[in-house]
């Protein structure tokens, strides 16, 4: 099973793993990413490139499917304006064995981070939004998969 | 070519895409980039500092030195920030 949705509605956890602990394996793991207060945001901005996110996201499934042993893998990614508190991004994975399904979370938002066509905003409470910068450590935990 | 822009490039610019005839001696994004540098202001902000671009030719990454080659689109962005 795999799964790649870009939501401009809420996304929940429950909606995005749904079926992964159905596929008969033993191990079901997944990272939620959350809209934080970082300094008085009050809500995030989500831009993306329609047509290549979604290829680009299915191409890490795919390669996350060559690298372990996984039974399903899913990714929904928020996209339009976040409250703080939200999700963002949900990713899983399904494995028979814990430490494909852990490895392969990993791998998949740390190479989302870097590698998706996504761009976040940040909006404040007087008014102001600024675009986030990229950041080095992000980088460094991709380059890990490589 | 199609042109296509995303996040603080395309607040630069002030459209998110737009269709130019590119001049023949415009071989790589390098020279895509350097040209469209010259026409406007709003183009010139954008692109003032290459290192903080990032690139795809038909939705695939490619680097600064790309050869256009026979892509149709070509998207301009700051490096990504999603999750």
């Amino acid at each position: 099973m795999k799964r790649v949705l870009i939501s401009d509605e809420p996304i929940s956890a429950e909606f995005a793993l749904s079926g992964l602990s159905d596929l008969g394996g033993g191990a079901v793991c997944s990272f939620t990413g959350i809209s934080r207060d970082d300094g008085g945001v009050t809500a995030i901005e989500l831009e993306h490139y329609p047509g290549m996110t979604e290829s680009s996201l299915m191409r890490l499934i795919d390669e996350a499917f060559a690298r372990w042993a996984l039974l399903g893998a899913a990714i929904v990614h928020r996209i339009g304006r976040v409250a703080v508190g939200e999700p963002v991004v949900v990713v899983g994975a399904a494995s028979r064995h814990r430490a494909d399904a852990l490895e392969a979370t990993a791998f998949l938002i740390d190479r989302l981070k870097t590698d998706a066509p996504f761009w976040k905003k940040e909006h404040y409470a007087d008014g102001t939004s600024v675009w986030v910068d990229a950041k080095t450590s992000d980088d460094d935990r991709s380059s890990r998969w490589a | 070519m199609r042109l296509v822009y995303f996040a603080a490039v395309r607040e630069a610019i002030g459209v998110a895409s737009e269709t130019c005839d590119l001049p023949a001696h415009v071989r790589n994004i390098n020279d895509a980039i350097d040209w469209l540098a010259g026409q406007s202001s709003g183009h010139a902000l954008a692109f003032q500092d290459k290192a903080r671009l990032r690139f795809a030719l038909d939705q695939a990454m490619v680097p600064l030195d790309a050869a256009l080659g026979d892509a149709h689109e070509l998207a301009i962005f700051p490096p990504v920030t999603g999750g």
